[in-house]
């Protein structure tokens, strides 16, 4: 293995129709219309020096070494901002060019310090590399005049530094912060030869910057440079692999010393993300070696006991012994297990391979169930599939956008530098959320509307977009009567027609003028292409399913599915929830989405697995909860899952897992569930193992260990011991062959394979023999299910109301520089930017109860207390407020309640009324949690001592 | 009742002649008589201000420069009469300053209440607009085409080439903008036009629109010239008030609309991408090209950006015809110049000419020699990115191709005017200096090569290894000149090269004695 080092074609490749040809020192070369001569040139293997020019940002012209002679025209115009043409002939290497990129060079170095051999980047500078190559030999200007040498460094970002004296002022990381992510936190400060960089006259941690790491990446030379190369030097090779934090999966260079990361480098041509990251996936790794990972199986009989680290033989026999034992007094379902979206598809494959076929029942659940659980329901309802319609790189061709519900810059904001570069472009947007979320506003995007509903009246609104469309004669009839079920169609038509959709109808509802929801619907209904990315912000609702399927209305009334730069995409959260939700892991479905109850698929199952399956479903993760409080269910299995942190209702949670008998996690981390464990089987990180995920857009990406687990054994092979030892044999030597497996017993996975996907790089499923390469549009012509289907959406108002008692709202999300329960995030300097959860309320609402920002405040709702902080923030509106849950201590989900989605039993996170005073100490739970939090994660002193 | 006119442009307020007008009134009243003050621009004769013209049957009588101490002894010679007086000058028209020269551009400037539409037109303006009103864009391009008419702001381009890829370029939108960022050492054509005959730029650029295709323009005015941004922007609204701007230009199914913009004190932005990005609300750096503004300019949409002479002498061009234009001028370069005479001069101003007119006889003819008295030595020519001439080249013609074949440029039609007590070694530190102090920074030759041309000056004016830092000077200019991105790197090499060419005595410094350093 070698570090792969990715051609730079020096400006963006292009992709039209036409060619052309042109000579460039003597060789023909054609090429698209519009390449500039200096990719040009790169096609033919001639690199033509460049120092401002990188292929991920728009030609620049600035460094002047890429400059070169053209017959029959004066001068020596820069390569990179001349563009090939017919004809043309191209000199790279003159004498006259030689002497003016020496010129150059040594313009250059008359301001750099000649530190080299001790430099940061000694080995991966392209000022050194471009110095070596125009044969610099001299600078005759000397080095004591004007200069920089002098300038302060900025260490304040914990992951990288900016060291200004090495700036040659490309201009490459100023350009990537606009271009490439859309934030414009960077600048060039004064003119001339005072010209600097500068985060905005602040340093880099105070500054506007999100650390997404694009500047790093194009900065030519040590100026900017990841801490992790300056404390190791350089890597010595790489592997391609997948992101392990959010849905948008994208693909990185692991940059290697041996088996140490020395970098995350997003890859170009990774088809997710195409060469962009954010600050998690580019810096926030560091958590994979974390000194709190547990790497020894352990046991204890009771939860208050000190855990004993014991052998994996030991760990698996008393584990499988144990659940052997309660299945036979308790009976068949008693048990169950929980497989996990942040581990690969063939790790979660054998999950509920284990449950089905091993445990002998359909008990097998998913974090999914609590977050796009009415995704999968609504879409395939509705269109026939349980994913999302649209491949990411859509978005470059939508005219008009609708976000509902998500909060992209933090959640994906990987995606969202690829959407806020198309609004750029000058796409329209419109965004439906409670909060004034980023999109809204920021440098030179703004939502043409923003409709701040109330939480919990989302069905209320797609239902008045809908009706403005219908009454309005703004239907694509000849695509609905093509495309859709008539019948359905027109019942859905007179129904959502009926006055009491209308905007003006439900605007006290929503607390949105009815002027704006129509002037959105209007937008959406005729602006062009229109597609709509939602978040949690729909599915986690008591509706969420029925806000899926009316979206999915809207986007077949008006044409909106089957074509570039529309659709109904959901914005995954985690990295594999798509491919936890394909890999079975619903009670009701095997992999696929095909039901238990059909024969056909059960039987193809059971001839291959050898085993009888049932033909009902099993438990959900809430039913689950519940039997063990009520007594039935005693025993769990949880791969990588931390449900006493992330699923509502905390104190049930914790009740339901204090009443099992018997509770395996396995983890990377003694998590909060792990307080209620009697196994802990150390998990391994998505350094350590080979595997797939799948991303938002059904992309199949590889994993690739770049280590060796932790702990000894990856996930699956844990699993696949656990099943050996409960005596139903699993052989697999590879993941590979776990995949192989998949695709055999799965249609839409058919052509999937290891050797594809090395090939391909990735692939969108469906891949099968009718779509090898996979499929990265669905419903072009047709809907999966044969025609769409309108459905019926009348808006039920939840039965969590507000009162007296709790007169506001709460709606919980994340921020960018968390993710989720934070287990990762927390144990990185990802932490600095927000050490704790904070509660976000209106100034209103804190003036009425006199709370001053940054007063400690009780939160309250029927389910339970915490105490946090206030921010005092114009993003809410009157009435709601907001916070996060990535900090365990503070239990956010200690107020969420138990109301759910009334088709998939997905928590109703973003509606819990709530009421906010000012409080001087922690809450009781509060209190419980630190107690517990020592009590019930003791690890043997002894057993550490023996070591 | 009695019309006086008095010059209100920035340079005659300059050295008073507001204050003169207002003695003027004062004594009026005192001595009971009725004035009518008319407030124009300037007729370009700066030596001579502040200058107080009567209406008398007679035409227009001068008397200049007026003091102070001489408003009494006006009034006692009863020069409302137009009467005589030591300072009676009689018509301005009569001057040979004025007689010689062939004024088309700034045929109404000093002569006409700037902010008047009716007098703009009584003196023949909107004739132009009126004619360019019955034609089709292409044939008003045509006539641009036929007069020859080149780019004043500097390149010299073909206006008309330039007109015709606008209205070629297929887009919703197209943009006018005037490039009223005069920044050249020397140069005041643009502030003089704009102060004293603001509708002449207005009517130039809504022809434009016209011509291309364009609904509306944008006038990018220097931070140092309020009075014409304040002048422009009430002409614009006198303009559209009477329907010459707007909607339906002149009752037409046209329309055009107007507005001024104001820079932020950068030379830089007088390069016409920089302005064009300054004029986007960004820092004004430079593009590269291409693509050129005509195709991707102004918030990407094709754009013609020309200068305020070039934009302002449309209007003659449409009224008068492309070939009465042409008639003017020698060999590629036709029409006429407005020549902004300035610096070490006995009679600075401005001299419109056909090409093909001599330094000297802008230097010593109309100039009358330095101020000094004493010899010219040295006159540089197109603003601080010219070439420096020693006296013994005064003999050059004015035109494009000729001052270029010398390694010069004819520029925005300044001259700056040096007596023999100028070393020429300084003045080309002094251009490596401006341009230090006026890059965008963007590129690598200006950036960094700006500085190091003035150390590397400072070191032959110390007479420090003479040799070697000659060659590095060489090669610096040589760098600058082929690999800068716009013309301000490009060109700063010119001023300095002539100066080494045409002075080379001036850099003969006398070694420095090593010990006496050490």
């Amino acid at each position: 293995m070698a570090l792969i080092r990715e051609l730079d074609y020096g400006t963006p490749i292009c992709r039209t129709e036409k060619a052309v040809t042109l000579t460039i020192d003597g060789q023909p070369v054609t090429v698209p219309a519009g390449t500039s001569v200096m990719a040009a040139s790169m096609m033919l293997g001639t690199e033509i020096p460049k120092l401002c020019a990188t292929d991920s940002l728009e030609p620049f012209g600035s460094c002047r070494l890429c400059l070169i002679e053209i017959d029959g025209r004066r001068g020596t115009p820069a390569s990179c901002t001349t563009p090939a043409e017919e004809g043309m002939v191209v000199h790279t290497q003159t004498d006259r060019l030689a002497r003016l990129r020496r010129g150059v060079m040594e313009l250059y170095i008359s301001d750099h310090p000649l530190d080299c051999l001790t430099c940061s980047a000694n080995g991966d500078c392209e000022l050194q590399d471009m110095a070596g190559a125009v044969g610099l030999r001299e600078v005759r200007y000397g080095y004591d005049g004007g200069n920089h040498l002098d300038a302060p460094k900025d260490v304040s970002n914990p992951y990288f530094t900016f060291e200004d004296s090495k700036c040659i002022v490309c201009s490459r990381c100023v350009r990537a912060c606009e271009e490439v992510q859309g934030t414009f936190a960077l600048t060039v400060q004064g003119r001339g030869f005072d010209s600097r960089v500068s985060p905005g006259g602040m340093d880099f941690f105070g500054s506007e910057c999100v650390s997404c790491g694009a500047c790093v990446q194009a900065c030519p030379t040590a100026t900017l440079n990841e801490k992790s190369v300056i404390d190791l030097g350089t890597p010595e090779h790489s592997v391609i692999t997948t992101c392990a934090y959010c849905g948008v999966g994208c693909t990185f260079k692991a940059e290697m010393k041996g088996t140490t990361v020395v970098r995350m480098v997003p890859y170009k041509h990774g088809k997710a993300n195409e060469g962009h990251s954010c600050v998690k996936g580019r810096f926030a790794w560091g958590y994979a070696t974390h000194k709190d990972r547990i790497t020894k199986p352990m046991i204890r009989d009771r939860i208050t006991d000190p855990w004993q680290e014991v052998s994996w033989q030991q760990a698996i026999d008393h584990a499988a012994s144990m659940l052997k034992r309660i299945q036979t007094k308790y009976g068949r379902d008693s048990i169950g297990g929980i497989t996990s979206s942040r581990c690969t598809n063939e790790e979660t494959f054998l999950v509920q391979k284990l449950v089905r076929a091993a445990f002998g029942n359909n008990n097998v659940d998913t974090c999914a169930r609590v977050c796009h659980s009415p995704t999968g329901y609504g879409l395939k309802t509705t269109l026939g599939t349980s994913a999302g319609t649209h491949d990411f790189a859509s978005v470059d061709q939508a005219d008009v956008m609708i976000v509902i519900g998500a909060n992209p810059t933090d959640g994906h904001p990987v995606f969202a530098s690829r959407m806020k570069r198309r609004l750029r472009e000058g796409a329209r947007l419109i965004v439906i959320d409670p909060r004034r979320i980023d999109l809204v506003r920021s440098p030179h995007i703004e939502a043409d509307y923003h409709l701040p509903l109330k939480p919990g009246t989302n069905v209320a609104m797609i239902n008045a977009l809908a009706h403005v469309i219908v009454t309005e004669g703004l239907v694509d009839e000849e695509y609905v009567r093509e495309r859709c079920e008539l019948d359905a169609f027109e019942g859905w038509a007179r129904f959502i027609a009926e006055e009491r959709h209308s905007p003006e109808a439900v605007a006290d509802i929503l607390g949105v003028s009815a002027a704006d929801v129509r002037g959105a619907a209007r937008l959406y209904a005729s602006g062009g292409n229109s597609a709509i990315y939602y978040g949690l912000g729909v599915t986690e609702h008591s509706q969420g399913s029925t806000m899926v399927m009316g979206m999915a209305n809207i986007a077949m009334a008006t044409g909106n599915i089957g074509k570039r730069g529309s659709g109904v995409n959901p914005l995954r959260g985690q990295n594999n929830v798509q491919g936890s939700c394909d890999m079975g892991s619903f009670p009701h479905e095997l992999s696929g989405y095909r039901h238990v109850s059909d024969d056909a698929t059960r039987q193809m199952f059971e001839a291959f697995w050898g085993v009888g399956l049932l033909n009902e479903p099993g438990l959900r993760i809430p039913n689950m909860l519940d039997e063990a409080v009520s007594g039935s269910f005693k025993a769990l299995y949880i791969q990588g899952e931390d449900i006493a942190q992330s699923d509502p209702d905390t104190q049930h949670v914790t009740a339901g897992l204090k009443a099992m008998e018997f509770v395996v996690i396995q983890d990377i981390f003694l998590n909060e569930t792990a307080k209620y464990a009697h196994v802990f089987l150390p998990g391994s990180s998505f350094l350590e193992k080979d595997g797939t995920f799948t991303n938002a857009e059904r992309r199949i990406n590889r994993v690739r260990k770049v280590m060796p687990p932790l702990g000894g054994l990856a996930d699956w092979e844990v699993t696949i011991a656990l099943s050996n030892a409960l005596g139903y044999p699993m052989c697999y030597t590879h993941p590979s062959e776990i995949m192989d497996e998949i695709a055999r017993l799965t249609p839409t996975f058919a052509g999937v394979s290891y050797d594809k996907l090395d090939q391909l790089g990735s692939v969108q499923w469906p891949c099968n023999e009718a779509a090898p390469a996979g499929t990265p549009m669905m419903h072009v012509d047709r809907f999966v299910r044969g025609k769409g289907k309108f459905m019926i959406t009348d808006f039920v108002p939840t039965e969590e109301r507000t009162g007296p008692r709790f007169p506001l709202i709460l709606t919980t999300g994340r921020i960018l520089s968390q993710y989720n329960v934070g287990a990762q995030t927390r144990r990185t300097e990802n932490s600095r930017w927000h050490e704790e959860d904070v509660l976000e309320i209106h100034p209103f609402d804190a003036e009425s109860r006199g709370i001053l920002d940054g007063d400690l405040v009780s939160l309250e709702s029927r389910s339970g207390d915490i105490a946090l902080r206030a921010l005092i923030s114009e993003r809410m509106q009157p009435g709601v407020v907001y916070t996060t849950f990535h900090h365990a201590k503070t239990g956010a989900n200690v107020i969420t309640t138990d109301y759910s989605d009334w088709a998939t039993n997905c928590p109703e996170y973003k509606v819990t009324a709530v009421q906010v005073r000012r409080t001087n100490r922690s809450s009781d739970w509060q209190a419980r949690f630190f107690e517990e939090d020592v009590a019930l994660k003791r690890i043997d002193a002894n057993a550490n001592a023996a070591e | 009742m009695i019309r006086i006119f008095i010059s209100r442009d920035s340079a005659s307020v300059s050295v008073g002649s507001v204050r003169i007008a207002r003695l003027v009134c004062e004594e009026a009243a005192v001595r009971g008589l009725i004035l009518e003050t008319a407030l124009t621009g300037s007729r370009g004769l700066f030596w001579l201000e502040p200058l107080v013209e009567v209406e008398t049957p007679g035409g227009r009588i001068a008397y200049g420069p007026i003091s102070p101490s001489d408003v009494g002894s006006l009034f006692d010679a009863d020069f409302l009469t137009g009467a005589e007086h030591p300072l009676r000058l009689g018509r301005l028209e009569d001057q040979p300053y004025l007689a010689r020269q062939q004024r088309l551009t700034f045929t109404r400037c000093g002569i006409v209440d700037p902010l008047s539409v009716e007098d703009y037109e009584a003196h023949g303006g909107y004739a132009g607009l009126r004619r360019a009103l019955s034609l089709e864009p292409q044939a008003i391009v045509n006539e641009i085409k036929l007069s020859g008419l080149r780019g004043r702001g500097g390149a010299g381009f073909p206006t008309g080439i330039k007109w015709d890829t606008v209205l070629h370029a297929q887009a919703d939108r197209k943009y006018i903008v005037c490039n009223a960022d005069e920044g050249d050492s020397g140069t005041f054509g643009d502030r003089m036009l704009m102060e004293g005959d603001p509708f002449s730029l207005i009517e130039g650029m809504t022809i434009a629109g016209l011509a291309v295709g364009a609904a509306k323009g944008f006038i990018y005015i220097r931070s140092e010239y309020p009075y014409a941004y304040r002048t422009m922007t009430d002409a614009i609204a006198l303009a559209t008030k009477a329907g010459c701007l707007g909607p339906s230009l002149m009752g037409s199914d046209q329309a055009f609309t107007l507005e001024t913009r104001l820079g932020a004190g950068a030379y830089i932005c007088g390069e016409e991408t920089s302005l064009l990005d300054s004029l986007e609300g960004k820092r004004g750096m430079v593009r590269a090209k291409p693509p050129l503004p005509a195709i991707a300019g102004l918030f990407g949409k094709p754009t013609l950006i020309n200068n305020t002479l070039s934009l302002a002498t449309v209007p003659w061009i449409l009224a008068n015809g492309g070939q009465v234009y042409a008639d003017f001028g020698m060999g590629r370069s036709r029409g006429t110049l407005p020549i902004q005479l300035a610096g070490n001069v006995t009679r600075g101003g401005l001299i419109e000419l056909a090409f093909g007119a001599t330094l000297r006889e802008i230097v010593e003819d109309f100039g009358g020699g330095t101020a000094t008295g004493r010899p010219v030595k040295a006159v540089q020519v197109g603003g601080p990115l010219g070439a420096y001439f020693p006296a013994s080249m005064l003999d050059l013609p004015l035109d494009y191709e000729t001052l270029a074949a010398e390694k010069g440029l004819l520029g925005h039609g300044g001259i700056v005017v040096f007596d023999d007590s100028v070393d020429l070694s300084q003045q080309a530190r002094f251009a490596f200096e401006f341009c230090a102090a006026e890059s965008c920074g963007k590129c690598t030759p200006c950036r960094v090569g700006a500085v190091r041309g003035v150390e590397v000056m400072d070191r032959i004016i110390a007479g420090i290894e003479p040799e070697k830092n000659f060659e590095v000077l060489e090669d610096l200019c040589t760098l600058m000149t082929d690999a800068s991105l716009c013309a301000m790197g490009g060109l700063t090499p010119l001023p300095v090269m002539s100066a080494l060419t045409h002075f080379p005595e001036d850099f003969d410094k006398a070694p420095q004695v090593p010990a006496a350093a050490e």
